[in-house]
């Protein structure tokens, strides 16, 4: 925490096990490690995103810092405003009520996270009610915040049935932004979205995060996308961070095996751009028994000995990027121009 | 093809067979669906004519409500329920002495049942759902090879734990054995796929068989897919929305909007030249994994309308660019000849009235 005022969200060697429970007498015979060890932070107005495959844990990140879940261990530094930082990590459900206002949600099914019997305008009030505010003030913030997602004023009464799958994710945006959080976290929020309105909400976030100067976790598989919204890339794979990277360079210029492996999969709108490449053998490991040493080691092409029985810290590479993997320095991989 | 392991990758062949010189095995001509529900009757293939060729992979795209998965129901038979064909045909083996309708043919009776399985395969986006969960995988192929051919049960099992090796399932003659969700989701898509093959169909119909799984093993089933549809010169049809899975898979598209084949052209044609203001909207608004930091997207206004309150005339004029005031409102554009290139736009005629 070199720079105290500009960080809003500095996570530092988080931990989420699962317990494995067996037999009569339910003991704990092992454990899931969803996270393991994983630390980054967000500066004021930045978006990091967090891409990864199933299981990779970015999910159970995003709900340890919005204590949704109790973390097994790590700390979450939070600065809800410049000058006092709290560490989220250890806070009785008490204590974080206060904290919650400042970190807000914007979720990936536009269908199921509206309430279907409420209407539009009290969807978006709900958070500022429920905060204090009063009734004439409300109104005229779910105004604004209508705008401001470019919805028509005639939304408020209205039900989100009513609405198509990219205008009631505009009403969850809406909604997320109603108390002006100091961080937002979107978990996969344009996945279920048809291509033609997923461009329109990717357009509304960048606009957004230049007009608010949201500071931004954007939880996402697609690495297209990513490329589109976020400054800096996170990538998980089995619980950790493997790389991590302003955007650009992660994209053009990757130092792990598995970034790697990503970009040359994500299967290109071109035709004259067919894979040749080969995909990654085998499938993602179970994190309930990952590999010994790099967890990436039996489907990496460069693996040696090395790899399978050292697990490589995240260290910086010359470049600027951040990887975890043995022979970071010594390999020169593919990237995307 | 006796070495599967060292089959030629997508894109690293010589191109498949020339449309023209394809066998051509199963041929729509347009098809209507209509669903009549208690609001009224809701039209959701209106007119969809299209080729399946020997050797070749068709892709069909098109956003939600596009009636892709209803075309490749219709084909089946297998429309949900109140869903049906109220016009057109499915001709299997056009312009041959054995040509047959399945649109005339009870979708359930035996030859229709028959048919599906041997002569045409079906891949499910979800395996799971395609699987019972009371039975082991080895089970359900195995009743399937059963199902349509005189064959023991050993001889049957047999054949099962070839078919499982042949789609890349590691120790098959185990795997056989275990329960569907035992299996991760690539794997499972891996059995979906032998048990399409399971009757060695010439025809394949996969429904966005990869939009469940993650990019990786996306990549590999892709593959998959692919090779097995070259070496044993299967007519593929392959529905997705994913525009960069039909870049990397397609020898010909059909971009579908409402109800209706919007465009048809060879994948170079299409991804260089589109020609319908949509497919042009639709590419311009894919998301560039080359794209320059915080670079908007190009966007087609509004959202795809509902089925059921389909647009005057041209199904996309209230959101076209292009339209021509007073005529794409009133009037529908004629549809897309299935053989040839081409757009179902009046721009085109205006188009080739330039040219000419």
């Amino acid at each position: 925490m070199s720079d105290a005022g500009r960080t809003v969200l500095e996570v530092d060697g988080l931990r989420k096990y699962y317990p494995i429970r067996s037999g009569l007498l339910q003991r704990e015979s092992g454990r899931v490690r969803a996270v393991e060890s994983v630390s980054f932070s967000i500066d004021r107005g930045e978006t990091l995103a967090l891409v990864g495959e199933s299981g990779c844990g970015k999910t159970t990140v995003a709900r340890c810092i919005l204590r949704a879940l109790v973390p097994t261990a790590g700390a979450i530094r939070f600065s809800p405003e410049q000058g006092r930082t709290i560490d989220l990590a250890p806070l009785p459900r008490r204590a974080l009520r206060p904290l919650r206002r400042h970190i807000q949600m914007i979720f990936q099914d536009p269908y199921a996270s509206l309430n279907p019997r409420m209407m539009v305008g009290d969807i978006i009030a709900e958070p500022l009610l429920v905060n204090g505010m009063g009734a004439a003030a409300r109104q005229a913030r779910v105004q604004e915040l209508l705008e401001l997602v470019g919805l028509p004023r005639s939304a408020r009464t209205r039900f989100p049935h009513a609405f198509s799958g990219g205008q009631r994710q505009r009403i969850g945006i809406a909604r997320a932004l109603a108390l002006d959080p100091t961080l937002v976290i979107a978990d996969e929020p344009v996945s279920a979205l048809d291509v033609s309105v997923q461009a329109q909400i990717i357009n509304l976030l960048l606009d957004l995060q230049d007009r608010l100067g949201l500071s931004m976790l954007f939880v996402a598989h697609d690495l297209a996308v990513v490329r589109h919204v976020a400054d800096r890339v996170a990538v998980m794979y089995v619980g950790r961070i493997v790389e991590v990277a302003e955007t650009v360079s992660l994209y053009t210029r990757p130092r792990h095996p598995y970034t790697e492996a990503l970009l040359a999969v994500v299967p290109k709108a071109d035709p004259a751009l067919r894979a040749a490449a080969t995909p990654p053998r085998g499938e993602v490991a179970d994190p309930a028994n990952p590999p010994p040493g790099c967890a990436f080691h039996p489907r990496c092409p460069h693996a040696i000995d090395r790899c399978r029985g050292e697990v490589p810290e995240l260290r910086r590479i010359d470049g600027g990027n951040w990887a975890a993997c043995h022979r970071a320095v010594e390999l020169s991989l593919a990237g995307v121009a | 093809m006796p070495d599967t392991l060292i089959a030629p990758r997508p894109g690293t062949t010589p191109d498949t067979a020339p449309r023209a010189a394809a066998k051509r095995v199963l041929s729509v001509r347009d098809m209507a669906v209509e669903f009549p529900l208690h609001q009224g009757s809701v039209r959701a293939l209106d007119g969809v004519s299209l080729d399946l060729h020997a050797g070749r992979v068709l892709g069909v795209v098109g956003e939600s409500g596009c009636g892709k998965s209803v075309t490749a129901r219709a084909i089946l038979g297998i429309l949900d329920r109140p869903g049906r064909i109220v016009g057109g045909s499915v001709n299997l083996d056009p312009g041959t002495a054995e040509q047959q309708d399945l649109a005339a043919l009870d979708p359930n009776g035996g030859v229709m049942r028959d048919i599906r399985g041997s002569r045409i395969g079906l891949i499910f986006q979800e395996p799971m759902t395609a699987f019972s969960v009371h039975y082991t995988v080895g089970n359900q192929i195995i009743e399937g090879i059963r199902a349509h051919g005189n064959v023991s049960k050993t001889e049957a099992r047999k054949r099962a734990i070839e078919l499982l090796r042949e789609v890349g399932i590691p120790r098959p003659e185990m795997r056989i054995d275990a329960y569907p969700f035992q299996l991760s989701g690539g794997l499972r898509q891996r059995v979906g796929i032998a048990m399409a093959l399971a009757c060695e169909p010439d025809i394949l119909i996969a429904d966005e068989p990869t939009t469940a799984l993650d990019v990786t093993t996306q990549a590999q089933i892709l593959d998959l897919l692919r090779r097995l549809q070259r070496d044993k010169g299967i007519a593929l049809m392959l529905i997705t929305h994913d525009i960069g899975v039909i870049a990397q898979m397609a020898d010909d598209v059909s971009v579908m909007y409402l109800g209706k084949v919007v465009e048809f052209a060879s994948v170079e044609q299409l991804f260089n030249a589109p020609r319908h203001p949509y497919t042009r909207a639709l590419l311009r608004s894919v998301p560039d994994i080359r794209a320059v930091p915080r670079q908007r997207l190009a966007t087609i206004g509004g959202a795809v309308p509902h089925p059921g309150v389909r647009p005057s005339g041209c199904a996309f004029h209230p959101r076209c660019p292009e339209v021509i005031e007073g005529r794409c409102h009133n009037e529908a554009p004629p549809p897309v000849p299935p053989d040839q290139d081409g757009a179902s736009c009046f721009r085109m005629e205006l188009a080739e009235e330039l040219v000419s």
